[in-house]
């Protein structure tokens, strides 16, 4: 591994070396390292590029890491992930995908993400995004997740894309069942002409499901944002979404929260609120020595935290 | 050392007319603790923020320690040793007390040095070290949370615009206690604008503002009794005698100048 892809793990992953566990690395388009575990399982799809992640029902305090890499420039993939995990699993798994892209042409990845959490298995994803590189090829993620949450399932994402991506769409699907329930905390920063969409679909279809979305984000420059959030109550369910952000410069957000009741228990609530920084929030922290600049930094990064 | 030159301060007013928010405010904050007060809208919070640079004065000059710091922006000021505790403290989404503690100090701190101030403004630090300076803190909370940043600071001149404002009685008992530990430690000057007569008790001067001006300064023994009708403050009782009998309030020290002296 050369020291572009060591930098893109270590933002992505959290990682400085492989990791211990199980793990997948995709780099530029093939098979970088792979290791297995006695619950963890990872499978080569046949027909199409991409991977089957196996945990055995039971399997708890284990994680899977599966960062994939990209310091081409001009390549463009579409790779399938299945994770099934079993039943009373309680397990991490930490997705992320990293772009150096230092040419002229475009780098794209689009990883399609497929779970299927049984019964009272609880799950912890976490997907980081992050891009670099001074070329003037653009460095594009359309990740698609799709999760299926069983009986008391339970599962958290956190989504986070704080740099260099030019251009995303995020399209995030989850059906819940009974007692089934899902946080999203989806944490989002663009620059320059970036732009960034992300779509929510959750549909709660079992009695005493429940769903968090929220998403935090900030737009700077001359970039564009776009949440769209739909939560349906099929049965009687509580679901909540929310869009807090901050908007900066020239920049453009768009929020759209959604609900749909289909059962007369069903309890839905969406906030949305965009606005600039606080002016008395600049004021208290200048007061402390910091300048505008550094205020709007610690003011940033604090709610993106 | 503050000085205040012949500072003015005007906005416009509804009808265009320029309105006069302080008028010609000249003083030297030399004491090491000097309280303002006076009536509502008398043009104190104004003074607070003319003095941290939030505002800038349509007239006049500010000194600090001979320093001509009038056109100086906020941030220079707090560089050059000046704090201002706000009124109405603000709140942040993410951003914990123990960040807001260590910007304030100005260095990396240790939880357990940033849990020493809180503990000062009798917080129990355990409890607050980690939470956000959110919505979800009380009014009070975060009023403590301000003043032990400013007391992090460790700045020459601080300035306190109201502490006691929404603060519960027992809490406050314990705030004053805090104001007496401060007297005690601090090297440079404290400005506390208060209407506490506890917190007056403590200043080593007080300042009477009303009217955009001045109307009464001088030492607590002074002023003290003029702003509570009797010649002698020791209990709240005898103020109320007095009050009750006001041909005797009329044998207590007058003021030295008062509002209609000025009009």
């Amino acid at each position: 591994m050369d020291e572009i892809q060591k930098v893109l793990l270590e933002q992505v992953a959290d990682l400085h070396e492989v990791p211990a566990g199980a793990y997948n690395i995709r780099s530029n388009g093939s098979l970088a390292g792979r290791n297995t575990t006695a619950n963890i399982d990872i499978v080569t799809k046949q027909d199409e590029p991409g991977i089957d992640i196996i945990i055995k029902p039971g399997t708890k305090n284990e994680s899977v890491h599966i960062p994939v890499l990209l310091s081409q420039s001009g390549i463009k993939e579409t790779v399938y992930n299945d994770f099934y995990i079993g039943e009373d699993c309680d397990v991490t798994i930490v997705a992320g995908c990293g772009i150096h892209n230092g040419g002229k042409e475009a780098s794209e990845h689009s990883g399609i993400h497929r779970f299927f959490v049984k019964k009272n298995a609880r799950v912890r994803y976490v997907e980081k995004h992050y891009g670099q590189g001074d070329g003037m090829g653009g460095r594009i993620m359309n990740p698609t997740t799709e999760i299926t949450l069983d009986e008391g399932a339970h599962m958290e994402l956190e989504m986070v894309q704080i740099k260099g991506i030019d251009s995303t769409h995020r399209k995030t699907q989850a059906h819940l069942a009974q007692g089934a329930s899902m946080i999203v905390r989806e944490k989002l920063m663009t620059h320059g002409t970036q732009y960034a969409r992300s779509d929510f679909e959750v549909e709660l279809n079992g009695a005493g499901s429940t769903a968090d979305v929220v998403s935090r984000s900030v737009a700077k420059e001359q970039s564009k944002q776009e949440f769209h959030a739909n939560i349906v109550g099929n049965d009687a369910c509580s679901g909540h979404t929310e869009c807090d952000a901050i908007i900066m410069d020239g920049a453009s957000v768009t929020a759209l929260p959604a609900l749909t009741a289909n059962h007369v228990d069903a309890a839905l609530i969406h906030e949305a609120a965009i606005g600039k920084i606080a002016g008395e929030q600049l004021i208290k922290l200048m007061t402390l020595g910091l300048t505008r600049e550094e205020a709007e930094e610690q003011i940033i990064s604090g709610f993106l935290k | 050392m503050l000085e205040l030159r012949n500072v003015s301060y005007e906005v416009e007013g509804e009808k265009g007319d320029n309105k006069e928010i302080l008028r010609q405010i000249s003083y030297v904050f030399d004491k090491r603790f000097t309280a303002i007060t006076g009536p509502n809208g008398g043009g104190k919070s104004t003074l607070a923020k003319l003095i941290a640079g939030i505002i800038m004065p349509t007239e006049g000059v500010i000194l600090f320690n001979g320093k001509d710091i009038t056109n100086m922006s906020i941030t220079d000021r707090a560089k050059a040793g000046i704090s201002y505790a706000f009124q109405q403290p603000v709140r942040f989404k993410g951003i914990t007390v123990k960040d807001l503690i260590t910007l304030a100090a100005g260095r990396k701190l240790t939880t357990a040095e940033a849990c020493v101030y809180l503990s000062e403004v009798g917080l129990c630090a355990r409890d607050y070290i980690s939470r956000e300076v959110n919505a979800s803190l009380s009014g009070g909370e975060c009023k403590r949370i301000e003043i032990a940043m400013i007391m992090a600071r460790q700045t020459e001149l601080s300035v306190f615009d109201e502490p006691e404002a929404g603060i519960d009685l027992w809490s406050f008992q314990n705030l004053i206690q805090v104001f007496e530990r401060m007297y005690e430690k601090i090297n440079g000057n404290i400005i506390i604008i208060s209407h506490q007569e506890r917190i007056l008790n403590i200043a080593d001067e007080i300042v009477v503002i009303a009217g955009g001006q001045i109307i009464q300064s001088g030492s607590r023994e002074t002023i003290l009794p003029t702003l509570l009708n009797t010649p002698n403050a020791a209990t709240n009782c005898q103020a109320l005698d007095q009050a009750i009998e006001p041909k005797e309030t009329c044998t207590g020290r007058q003021p030295e100048r008062s509002v209609a002296d000025n009009g």
